[in-house]
């Protein structure tokens, strides 16, 4: 009896997990579908929308930036130690410039900004949500979608693309930097290798993510700050939370698109 | 005459707690009145169920002989544009600065100066002065805000303005300051005005008619004036801030 209890309690357990998912799963979806609508639809808030891409994209150049530069520098090192076992050192230049161009940037790019831009959209909608702001703009007709969703939206989906642009050109200079000062390698044909092993493909593939990326960033601060609980902890949670979901659904789509970019 | 809001048995749960258990209240064109009764007793509910924010269970919402509670799209914002509100926290969006809060419904018909000028007389019927304008809200004190609030709410001259806890956090010479100016603007704009509070001087200062909201019904209701002689138990004990009634304190 004790048995079928505990058996009972499990499959009950297991049974509201899994409906517990697909209720969120199924939140998450409409909440987007409805983001893109009102991003098409007008009318659309372009100063607000200049406003958070100025957030997003611009104060986000620091970040990324460093975080590129070394990844650049790092690569280059682990490359040439690996490369030199089977002397293959020179595929240093090429290799950093692909692995930036088209995972690294992206994916590094994409959680650093996943830690600064989904955590402050998040706490930001979080307190509007709690001290009635929301609900303020729709007593002021206007559509909290249209005016605090659609803009964040657009802004990650446009912003992330340009700085992971420049997160790949600063990482490969990152690259380029070990390897002169500290490889020895010569500076011309470092360029020339860097250039002449990188495909169109390489870098749209890259920037295809960022985009990608920019939509999952904007959407978990959005979805998580907009269904924010009560109080402190409401905002401390839907914080948290937003962060963790854009770090691994970003890491989700990261396989997913390679895989399609892999297949075509 | 027919009411400018009407509720008809309106319900609304949150998982196993009724707050609202099928209230009916008309409020009838230029009144003010003002809903009383104890914390959560749904009071702010019921005015969100009436702005949409909030969709009843059961029941039904008119405003103006429309049906309020069912309205979507162009008639939802239609509805929206005759209604006015004071939060009981203000509000204000804290990137903007203190007259883009006011002129916030206002930019959508005004350029950004006729808008900002609108926003400025309408700070200063408030008692705001023009150096106000650019402060942003984080900047001003709880009084302060509330005027902006005040001024946000009332800025667009709407049919309809709610308030919710108006001298809540405020000093006894604030809240006073803050009654007064909305009975004026109420009268002076003709508008019809639903006020929550469990404050009996705000009560006293602003309402035309009084509901008592209990137990998820309306308990009572009736001209202010009739609130000391009418004789309902709920109404008796919240007045007098008794303990012992028919209202349940916990102790």
């Amino acid at each position: 009896m004790a048995v079928l209890s505990a058996l009972h309690g499990f499959v009950a357990g297991v049974g509201a997990s899994v409906l517990g998912l697909f209720r969120a799963t199924g939140a998450l979806v409409l909440f987007a579908a409805q983001g893109i609508i009102h991003c098409i639809l007008p009318p659309w808030y372009w100063r607000e929308t200049l406003r958070q891409m100025l957030r997003i994209g611009y104060f986000s150049l620091p970040v990324v930036g460093l975080t590129a530069l070394f990844t650049g520098a790092v690569l280059a090192l682990q490359i040439y130690i690996g490369g030199s076992r089977f002397n293959a050192e020179g595929v240093v230049a090429s290799i950093v410039a692909i692995g930036i161009v088209r995972e690294l940037g992206p994916v590094l790019g994409g959680l650093m900004v996943a830690g600064r831009v989904s955590a402050a959209i998040a706490a930001e909608l979080g307190t509007m949500r709690v001290t009635e702001q929301i609900d303020a703009l729709t007593t002021l007709s206007t559509n909290p979608f249209k005016y605090l969703v659609a803009p964040r939206l657009i802004a990650g989906v446009l912003t992330l693309p340009i700085l992971v642009a420049v997160a790949d050109i600063i990482g490969v200079m990152g690259g380029f930097l070990v390897g002169v000062n500290r490889l020895n390698f010569n500076a011309g044909t470092y360029i020339a290798n860097t250039v002449n092993f990188l495909e169109a493909g390489d870098i749209l593939s890259g920037l295809y993510k960022a985009a990608a990326f920019g939509f999952i960033i904007t959407l978990m601060g959005c979805y998580h700050g907009y269904n924010s609980g009560r109080g402190a902890q409401g905002v401390g949670n839907a914080t948290t939370n937003a962060v963790v979901s854009a770090s691994v659904l970003i890491l989700a789509a990261n396989y997913i698109l390679t895989e399609l970019f892999f297949s075509t | 005459m027919t009411p400018k809001i009407a509720l008809r048995d309106v319900h609304r749960a949150f998982g196993s707690k009724h707050v609202l258990r099928g209230v009916n209240l008309d409020v009838m064109p230029s009144e003010s009145m003002v809903i009383i009764g104890g914390s959560g007793t749904g009071k702010s509910i019921t005015i969100k169920t009436v702005l949409g924010l909030v969709r009843p269970d059961r029941g039904e919402v008119w405003v103006d002989d429309i049906r309020a509670d069912t309205a979507r799209g162009s008639r939802r914002d239609a509805l929206l544009d005759k209604f006015g509100m004071l939060f009981q926290g203000g509000a204000l969006f804290d990137s903007l600065s203190v007259w883009e809060n006011v002129a916030f419904r206002l930019r959508r018909r005004m350029g950004r100066d006729e808008a900002r000028e609108v926003a400025i007389t309408k700070l200063r019927r408030v008692g705001l002065g023009p150096e106000n304008a650019d402060l942003y809200p984080g900047e001003l004190s709880g009084g302060m805000q509330k005027r902006v609030g005040l001024a946000r709410a009332i800025a667009d001259d709407p049919e309809i303005i709610f308030f919710d806890e108006p001298t809540t956090g405020l000093d006894p010479i604030m809240a006073d300051v803050i009654n007064a100016l909305i009975r004026e603007v109420v009268v002076e704009m003709g508008a019809t005005a639903v006020t929550i509070t469990h404050d009996m001087t705000s009560v006293h200062r602003i309402a035309d008619k009084v509901a008592m909201l209990h137990d998820g019904i309306i308990q009572w209701t009736g001209p202010v004036g009739d609130l000391e002689t009418c004789g309902d138990p709920y109404i008796e004990q919240f007045i007098h801030g008794r303990a012992d009634g028919p209202i349940e304190a916990l102790r």
